[in-house]
């Protein structure tokens, strides 16, 4: 099966410093991905190239077929494909403060796919029914557990349908027993024919729940 | 050093104390140089000295009641009356007029002169204005807090003119010859003034006085002994000619003087001719509803303005190239350093050459402008207070930058603009006062006339501060809710 996403020999530097040195690794569909290491490596930086939020100096970042090069970060409008083909779970949530779960969910669904307000509402609550939190959908942010946010921040980011899913620490937040439940809802997602690239220094999350982990040292 | 301050206190005291009876002390008296001449102007050969009629009527008097001169005190023309009953000066001076509130609430002099209310009007419409009935739905100017003024409150009523006040009596004339105002009434020896200073052309004169009336000295109530030595000597002055002498030297002279002159020696006293009627808290409440109207009026749309222009602002120093940024940041710091009052003059005088905008406009183009640099630094704050990753969210999820300020940015900035955006409608509401330096009267110049018709600014001053607190409060009360319900509560 082709690779879902490709990073090839990945370098980005800040002040001088390599923060990340020849990084290579490769998803494909139906897999996750761990890339693991201690606080500091890289992984979210990693992470933030894929998702065009950060520019890179050396290497290649090509998603299903969508390719990054090294310097600035294109402007939004030529990252169109790219935003339809990788969803970001950041590691705080970074929920909309201002919205409730239902609207987090159904934002991009009526203003970047289009939707009229019915027909988001219904698949926003699809979403978060399958994510066991469609009782929370009134709730403002501030209100939810740390295990509810990342579940609808789970949600908002797979709205727009993406084969890609990154996620940054997910377990920083949660106990034992919501890492399994965690685990068991990524391998569906996997089943359903995504992609996933979890950055984790959760070492037993990682060998319990990852199909492939991928070290990231002084050395990546 | 105990001894010393004793000393510095003791020689402090000993020189505001009154001088021992017996020496003749300098009279001290109050009037309003900013008048100008023929009353009351600073000397152009000697500008720590006043000149004009006034000057030399009050020299008079010091001398016809033995004081060894007479000592200037300047005071604005609409305090004179509650300075002189504080304390200020013995007298006071300058074209003050006699009505029948001056007269219940102060010791007032025999008049001394008679003026006229006269209406100027520009030469194209001699033939159409004769009176104030033909003033209909036109605007007409004066002095605020004169019997000018309450004449024109009246024919507002009965004819249906507009009184438009102004804070000085040169204004009136040049926005008369500008067109923005229909005609002005003020006192002859005003309006003749005018006409020399425009050169003698832009306006003219209206030979039928609309009203006639008295100056005379005012004095705190409890000097009607000084008051009636005071009427002995204007008599005197009046019998032995000086007093003509005076007001021929600055050209005010005329056979209506001879009359009065001759009036006062007969019958000894006067009463005021045109009435201001006697001033009622009930009287005035109409027109207190009205400038609160005003005032509400202008500080909603000037800060309506400054919203949409602070959010430009705040754009352009956020997002604009750096040109932009630049050319954002001096329109902020040239409006935020300089005074609201400079703006309101250049934008209604200044600019009267180029545009002539009406008074209204101005003032709320002047404040909306103001308030507008303001307001983009709040935005400005506010939009860089949104988190990143809240910015870096919207990208993911392909918002563009313009929906993710639409979406995101916009509405959680506006929740941290709240609080200071409140604070500052409630600064611009009583900033909004600066507006009568350009004619607009509103609450707090409504409420200046009314407490100086009425003599004390007690119960004036007390339903003002009603009125604002009942606008502001409101407003603090729903910032309040909104940012309750914005911030809410964890469960």
């Amino acid at each position: 099966m082709s690779a879902l996403l490709v990073i090839d020999r990945l370098r980005v530097r800040y002040d001088a410093r390599d923060v990340l040195r020849a990084l290579s690794l490769e998803v494909t569909r139906g897999e996750i991905v761990a890339l693991m290491g201690p606080s500091g490596v890289g992984k979210t930086t990693a992470l933030r190239a894929v998702a065009a939020l950060q520019s890179f100096d050396e290497g290649q970042i090509a998603v299903d077929g969508f390719v990054l090069a090294p310097g600035p970060v294109p402007p939004e409008s030529r990252l169109v494909p790219l935003r339809q083909r990788v969803g970001l779970v950041f590691q705080a949530h970074a929920l909309f403060e201002h919205l409730t779960v239902l609207d987090n969910v159904t934002l991009a669904l009526r203003h970047v796919l289009g939707k009229k307000p019915g027909e988001a509402e219904l698949a926003a609550t699809t979403l978060l029914d399958a994510l066991d939190v469609a009782a929370r959908a009134g709730a403002w942010p501030r209100q939810l557990s740390g295990g509810e946010a990342q579940r609808v921040a789970i949600a908002r980011a797979l709205a727009p349908n993406p084969p890609l899913l990154l996620m940054d620490e997910p377990t920083a937040a949660l106990d034992p027993e919501r890492r399994s439940t965690l685990g068991a809802t990524l391998r569906r997602l996997c089943e359903q024919g995504r992609g996933l690239l979890v950055a984790t220094h959760d070492a037993e999350f990682a060998r319990e729940h990852a199909d492939r982990v991928v070290k990231l040292g002084n050395d990546a | 050093m105990t001894a010393a301050l004793l000393c510095l206190l003791v020689s402090l005291a000993a020189q505001g104390s009154p001088a021992r009876p017996g020496t003749p002390r300098v009279l001290v008296w109050g009037g309003d140089a900013e008048g100008g001449a023929p009353f009351v102007e600073a000397d152009p050969a000697n500008p720590s000295q006043v000149r004009g009629f006034d000057v030399e009527v009050a020299t008079r008097i010091a001398r016809g009641l033995g004081r060894p001169g007479a000592q200037f005190v300047q005071v604005q023309w609409s305090n004179i009356d509650q300075s002189v009953e504080r304390g200020d000066f013995e007298l006071g001076l300058s074209g003050v007029e006699d009505t029948p509130t001056r007269r219940a609430r102060h010791a007032v002099t025999l008049p001394y002169f008679e003026f006229r209310e006269v209406l100027a009007v520009r030469p194209e419409d001699e033939r159409r204005i004769r009176e104030l009935a033909d003033l209909h739905g036109r605007r007409v100017a004066t002095l605020g807090a004169t019997i000018a003024y309450d004449l024109l409150l009246a024919a507002r009523d009965s004819i249906g003119l507009i009184p438009v006040s102004y804070d000085d009596d040169v204004h009136p004339y040049t926005d008369l010859a500008r067109g923005r105002v229909d005609a002005v009434l003020l006192d002859h020896i005003i309006a003749q003034r005018a006409l020399r200073r425009l050169g003698g052309t832009g306006f003219v004169i209206l030979q039928r006085p609309v009203a006639n009336g008295y100056y005379v000295g005012v004095l705190a109530r409890a000097d009607s002994a000084l008051r009636d030595s005071m009427d002995a000597v204007l008599k005197e002055a009046m019998r032995d000619g000086s007093l003509e002498q005076i007001f021929r030297r600055w050209d005010v002279w005329d056979a209506t003087q001879g009359a009065l002159f001759e009036r006062v020696l007969r019958a000894g006293v006067m009463t005021p001719p045109a009435g201001t009627p006697g001033a009622q808290v009930v009287a005035y409440l109409p027109s207190l509803a009205r400038a609160a109207a005003v005032t509400l009026l202008v500080s909603v749309l000037s800060m309506a303005l400054a919203v949409l222009v602070g959010l430009a602002l705040a754009s352009g120093r956020v997002y604009g190239a750096a040109w932009l940024r630049v050319m954002t940041a001096v329109y902020i710091e040239v409006i935020r350093g300089t005074p609201l009052l400079l703006q309101l003059f250049v934008i209604y005088y200044g600019l009267a050459g180029v545009v002539r905008l009406p008074a209204f406009l101005a003032a709320v183009l002047a404040l909306g402008l103001n308030y507008a640099a303001y307001e983009a630094e709040v935005y400005r704050g506010a939009l860089e207070a949104v988190p990143r990753t809240q910015l870096e969210a919207g990208r993911t999820l392909g918002f563009s930058e313009a929906q993710i300020l639409r979406l995101v940015r916009g509405p959680q900035a506006l929740r941290y603009a709240l609080a200071p955006m409140t604070n500052d409608f409630v600064a611009l509401l009583k900033d909004s006062a600066l507006v009568s330096v350009i004619t607009v009267v509103e609450l707090t110049k409504q409420t200046a006339i009314y407490a100086t018709n009425v003599g004390s600014w007690v119960v004036p001053g007390a339903l003002c501060a009603v009125v604002y607190l009942a606008m502001s409060l409101p407003l603090a009360r729903l910032a309040r809710r909104l940012e309750h319900r914005w911030g809410g509560r964890a469960p």
